[in-house]
């Protein structure tokens, strides 16, 4: 079947797109506000047309470790939840990082911490790109700022998840979960074969022919100087993904004066932000970082000498603005705006806060 | 003059299984880990499932199964083997899949993902090596720790007012409807070692055959943890485990 124009929510989006990328399984637990993810791959019914499974997990952790089996042998496998249960999975990412297993989780954030609300949030950007699980890793983590996004992330997030045999994060919130817009949704990909898996997938388990040695997925190594090697590598591999995988948006940055960066959600509504600023003769711009990891540092940094001040604009108490600063390393004013636990800025409240925060002086 | 000429075939009467590799293993002197591995690649060779089969391997002293049989292995993280079998299993249905586990993994850390799987009825073998201690940490109590028993967490003896009761999981596992064989075996001697190879040949037949999850528990030995001679904890393990954990099938259906 070919595209298909859709209107839906972002939590649907995500679970169709996952079902035309060819995915092999879904793993999940309900968690509001993505519970509609399973839902809707469970009324779609994958097993019967593209032999996709899906489960619903006891925990998740149970759900993510089924990642980390599907993804042991090959399969292209995802889990999705939000930001309590991504806390759950944290022990299952680090493992997945540590065993190099290409592999798709969906973090649909709410406001913490604890169980804290089911109102959307961002509050989750320092556990999705500075760690979250023990030890030295990344994930791929992608921010998609509307349903379309929701939907083409899946692909991307699998492709860049397998070309580097790294796990992949989409990091989206309970606004992009839950509003709905029109959607283009993917032509159906058939699933890998097994004679593919095995040609693109030498390490996985999946049954040891006479013709090679065996295969054993694992992140231990007892000896600290090959577990010394295997980080090396690792960060070889991040360092690779830095240079070459870095995404993101500019919008009307040519001519600002000050210069806003944002998110997903946030970064919608400042694309508002922008546009009543200029409307009152403020050369405003946007700069939406794509990957969260890797940062698009380079690119904000080129605005050092241009902008008389970045404002960071997140749903939370100040966590991207740490690397907005580290980008420019402090050439320009860079200051964070944000409401807390589930509460949405509106347009008008950015703007008034980039104003007290570098016109007033 | 090689050995394989001086041992005609004709005259071979015990050979080690193909499956077994020459890596040194670590366990200690009287452990059961080691017969244990050795019947299930006797088991898998005779299946003919080399080439299929796929082991997860827990987190506690078997956590480098993967070092002795030469099969493709996923190691797990504590505890979860049985949630990753499930998804190797559902997304790969041709292929046979076990977990080896031990007490602390399969029925202290990953209590609630041995009984979601059981009770689903994934077509997976679940081997548990119950010898009723933390082998690789160094002789914690487990789960199944015997009352009155002593390790280095409960020195004065377990103390069911402190720890609660040692846990009969299989019985737990009995109870569900996903499970088709629950059956608990041993291999401190010969006798003992031919009833569970069948005992685990029928489990790994039943996960091919779609019957449900079949678990093998084996109450086992930690003459280190337990510290005792092999011998002696071999007789330890008849006279005191035995009692608690009767040997016999739970479940066969």
């Amino acid at each position: 079947m070919a595209e298909e124009v859709k209107l839906m929510k972002g939590n649907e989006a995500i679970a169709r797109a996952a079902i035309r990328y060819g995915a092999d399984g879904y793993f999940g637990y309900p968690i509001t506000p993505q519970s509609e993810v399973l839902e809707t791959l469970m009324a779609e019914m994958p097993w019967k047309t593209t032999g996709m499974v899906v489960l619903q997990a006891e925990s998740e952790v149970a759900a993510i470790n089924m990642v980390y089996g599907g993804a042991s042998t090959g399969k292209r496998v995802m889990t999705s939840s939000s930001s309590p249960g991504v806390s759950l999975k944290q022990e299952g990412i680090s493992y997945l990082a540590g065993a190099e297993l290409p592999c798709l989780i969906v973090n649909v954030m709410r406001g913490g911490p604890g169980l804290g609300t089911i109102q959307p949030s961002q509050a989750d950007y320092f556990q999705t790109v500075k760690g979250g699980g023990h030890g030295d890793y990344r994930l791929i983590a992608l921010a998609p700022s509307s349903v379309q996004e929701m939907a083409d992330f899946v692909g991307l997030g699998f492709e860049l998840a397998f070309k580097y045999r790294n796990p992949a994060i989409i990091l989206a919130d309970g606004i992009i979960g839950q509003m709905m817009e029109k959607v283009i949704l993917p032509p159906f990909h058939p699933r890998q074969t097994e004679e593919e898996i095995r040609e693109q997938c030498p390490w996985a388990a999946q049954g040891k022919p006479a013709s090679r040695e065996r295969n054993v997925v694992t992140s231990l190594e007892l000896d600290p100087a090959k577990m010394e090697e295997n980080n090396i590598r690792f960060q070889k591999k991040y360092k690779l993904i830095e240079e070459n995988e870095v995404r993101y948006e500019e919008y009307q940055c040519e001519d600002a004066e000050y210069l806003l960066v944002a998110f997903g959600s946030s970064a919608r509504i400042c694309q508002k932000v922008v546009e009543n600023a200029r409307a009152e003769g403020l050369k405003l711009g946007l700069l939406r970082p794509i990957t969260l990891w890797p940062f698009p540092s380079a690119a904000i940094s080129r605005y050092v000498g241009q902008v008389k001040g970045i404002l960071s604009v997140e749903l939370n108490a100040g966590q991207m603005v740490e690397d907005v600063r580290l980008a420019v390393e402090c050439k320009v004013k860079v200051e964070h705006f944000g409401r807390l636990g589930g509460i949405v800025f509106t347009p008008d409240e950015v703007l008034q806060a980039l104003k007290d925060k570098f016109l007033r002086s | 003059m090689e050995l394989k000429d001086i041992i005609k075939p004709e005259n071979l009467v015990y050979d080690k299984p193909r499956l077994m590799n020459d890596n040194p293993m670590h366990y200690c002197p009287g452990c059961s880990h080691g017969v244990v591995h050795k019947l299930i690649a006797e088991v898998v060779e005779e299946m003919g499932m080399e080439d299929k089969t796929i082991g997860i391997s827990p987190v506690g002293c078997a956590v480098f199964a993967y070092n002795y049989i030469d099969i493709d292995w996923i190691e797990a993280a504590h505890g979860r083997a049985p949630a990753i079998a499930t998804a190797v299993k559902r997304l790969n249905p041709s292929k046979m899949v076990f977990t080896y586990q031990g007490d602390g993994d399969l029925a202290a850390i990953g209590t609630a993902e041995t009984i979601h799987a059981a009770n689903r009825g994934e077509n997976i073998v679940i081997i548990f090596i119950n010898n009723a201690i933390y082998g690789m940490t160094g002789g914690q109590m487990a789960p199944t720790t015997l009352e009155g028993m002593v390790t280095s967490t409960c020195p004065y003896g377990r103390d069911v007012t402190i720890n609660g009761y040692p846990l009969k999981i299989s019985n737990l596992l009995a109870q569900l409807e996903g499970t088709c064989l629950v059956t608990r075996q041993s291999v401190q001697n010969p006798a003992a070692v031919r009833k569970a190879k069948k005992a685990l040949r029928l489990a790994f037949e039943n996960s091919m055959n779609k019957k449900g999850t079949s678990v093998v528990e084996f109450v086992s030995t930690c003459a280190s943890g337990w510290k005792m001679s092999p011998e002696k904890a071999n007789k330890w393990m008849e006279e005191n485990m035995f009692p608690f954990y009767p040997l016999g099938d739970l479940k066969n259906v």
